[in-house]
């Protein structure tokens, strides 16, 4: 993948594909050019290997939120064997920072949700950077009574900064929008298994993510709030977003260990955006196997498994 | 008299200022001197321009509940530093100050009493203590609140004031929201009434999960309520709010709520509505 939006840290592996590249196209391929490309593409492999078995938390969410990263909607082309979008909430608009529609995935008939992010400045504006309003969680809701009537199971994919914070959201019921979602996603009768691809951004992401399975792709992160945001408010200086995604512990692998994830998903060396199709294949692993281990269950059990789930998450302590 | 000059540094906090315990206190809206008791005895309401004070939560319940008939459940739940959590303070500090100052393990009292001798489980938020922030304690009390109102068939009403996720627990606090919201889904089926009182302020994580999930959404005149806070909202469009924007006014009028209801009124409302709701 010819990717050119380096990250900082990146930066030396870049350095070497570039190298990489001039000796392939300015130099007639002789054994000694094919020798040194061999030299330079392992280094470089190991270049990769080394930063990324250290990421800090800062550089996970910098990748994270690579701008190559792949979406929702790659995702879906490379998972899925079949897709038709659905639009609209049938109450507003149709919005663009939540796709969803009928799939099928190996044979089997699903849902799928996700939020979805913009590639260049205008798509960007157009999927309002990821961040839905009011309608996209409710033609997420509608998708979702979709398949609780015809018994599909649900696939989402969370990928968001977070709901969107301006007026218009406000106005039209940004808050209740999502409550409503947290509520009927726990009263599903369908199998739900949820994907973080890239950010889970507070309760914008968690709007679609109440589900049996939580998968996290292991360069991603899920938070209740932005670094950015919380080192504005307990730290107010925004620029102390570094010390912040430490305390948050917002990392897949963390995550795990606080029994909100079940599963994290690896990603390609050097992360997802490197090979979409390396990471979407172990992704389309996990979400199969994942759909296999909830198929046998009842909807009350479905259920019931969700609520206890959820019921457990928390930290506390009884007693004087 | 400088009781009456206007204190030009009161007005970008005019929202955190408490009734202080002096003989007199200035109220927070029309900036009028009231004797302190007079306000008392109006529900903790300024006189003049009917501005609603904040209030703690044990006060809340006093002007609630019947007398006597508040019995706490669920006090001694503590919470827990899970992530090790440090910014400018550690957490376990702020926990502490929290603590004493509120006097109270955490951001909510749950119980039970009666209103006009009404039986029904009331959860009221302090909003002192941490900003009413919505942790793994806070979830937990919550949801036992409704587990119990399953079991017992009574209604439930809640009082919230927060200011949302409790941060310094992380994707903890943030789970919380699914977990309540669950517990809601439940009672649901079962057609036990549960009200909610959104009183000034209740934003973020609190308002988009079991606050707004209630059979009846009532708030209190000009709360503020909503999901992202005004000054979020304001750096991402940079501008300037309107005036009366997230307001309980302004809910009421875009269809959030059900209904505003002032302090004075509360109690004889509540009654009213459990009543209607109960066979």
């Amino acid at each position: 993948m010819q990717h050119k939006n380096i990250r900082e840290f990146e930066r030396p592996v870049e350095e070497i594909e570039k190298k990489i590249e001039e000796l392939r196209f300015s130099r007639e391929m002789t054994p000694d050019t094919a020798r040194e490309i061999r030299r330079l593409e392992e280094k470089r492999d190991r270049l990769i290997k080394d930063i990324y078995s250290s990421l800090t938390p800062w550089q996970i969410t910098l990748v994270a939120r690579h701008p190559a990263r792949p979406y929702t909607l790659d995702y879906i082309g490379l998972v899925f064997d079949e897709f038709e979008e659905l639009h609209g909430d049938r109450l507003y608009r149709d919005d663009p920072a939540i796709v969803g529609g009928l799939a099928r995935i190996e044979g089997r008939k699903v849902v799928v949700i996700g939020h979805q992010k913009g590639r260049n400045t205008k798509e960007r504006f157009y999927r309002n950077y990821g961040m839905p309003h009011p309608e996209g969680y409710r033609k997420a809701k509608r998708l979702m009574e979709l398949a609780q009537r015809f018994s599909r199971p649900i696939i989402t994919f969370i990928d968001t900064p977070g709901a969107a914070p301006d007026i218009e959201a406000e106005e039209r019921g940004q808050a209740v929008a999502i409550a409503e979602n947290l509520l009927y996603m726990a009263g599903l009768g369908v199998p739900v298994v949820s994907a973080v691809i890239g950010e889970g951004g507070s309760g914008g992401a968690l709007a679609i993510g109440v589900a049996n399975r939580v998968l996290m792709l292991e360069y991603s992160i899920y938070s209740v709030i932005s670094p950015e945001g919380c080192a504005a408010i307990l730290w107010k200086d925004g620029s102390k977003a570094e010390l912040a995604a430490a305390q948050l512990r917002m990392g897949a692998r963390e995550l795990e260990k606080l029994g909100i994830v079940d599963r994290v998903v690896e990603e390609p060396p050097g992360g997802a955006h490197r090979n979409y199709e390396l990471a979407a294949k172990s992704l389309k692993k996990a979400l199969l196997e994942s759909l296999e281990e909830l198929s046998a269950l009842t909807p009350d059990e479905i259920r019931e498994a969700r609520y206890r789930k959820f019921r457990r998450m928390g930290v506390s302590t009884e007693g004087d | 008299m400088i009781w009456f000059k206007k204190d030009i540094f009161s007005r970008g906090k005019e929202k955190t200022v408490r009734v202080p315990q002096g003989l007199w206190v200035k109220c927070n809206h029309c900036n009028e001197i009231i004797y302190r008791k007079e306000v008392e005895r109006n529900s903790e309401v300024c006189p003049k321009c009917n501005y609603h004070f904040r209030i703690s939560a044990r006060r809340r319940i006093e002007i609630t509940l019947d007398e006597g008939s508040f019995v706490e459940h669920d006090g001694n739940i503590s919470p827990v530093d899970a992530l090790g959590f440090r910014d400018m303070k550690r957490y376990t500090e702020r926990i502490g100050a929290a603590q004493q100052k509120a006097g109270l393990k955490d951001a909510i009292v749950c119980g039970e009493g009666t209103i006009e001798d009404r039986r029904l489980l009331l959860g009221v938020f302090e909003f002192s203590f941490m900003g009413g922030s919505m942790g793994s304690v806070v979830g937990e009390k919550i949801a036992r609140l409704f587990e119990r109102a399953m079991e017992e068939r009574v209604p439930v009403v809640i009082f919230a004031s927060s200011g949302g996720a409790r941060m310094q627990e992380g994707i903890l606090s943030l789970v919380q929201m699914a977990k309540t919201s669950a517990a809601i889904e439940r009672i649901r089926r079962k057609a036990i009434p549960y009200i909610s009182v959104l009183t000034d302020p209740t934003t973020g994580g609190v308002t988009a999960s079991f606050a707004t999930l209630a059979d009846v959404i009532i708030a209190e005149p000009r709360a503020l309520i909503g999901f992202a806070g005004p000054r979020v909202i304001e750096e991402t469009i940079r501008q300037k709010l309107p005036e009366g924007f997230q307001r309980a006014e302004y809910l009421l009028e875009h269809g959030m709520i059900d209904m505003i209801v002032e302090r004075k009124k509360m109690r004889h409302t509540l009654a009213k509505l459990i009543e209607l709701l109960t066979d």
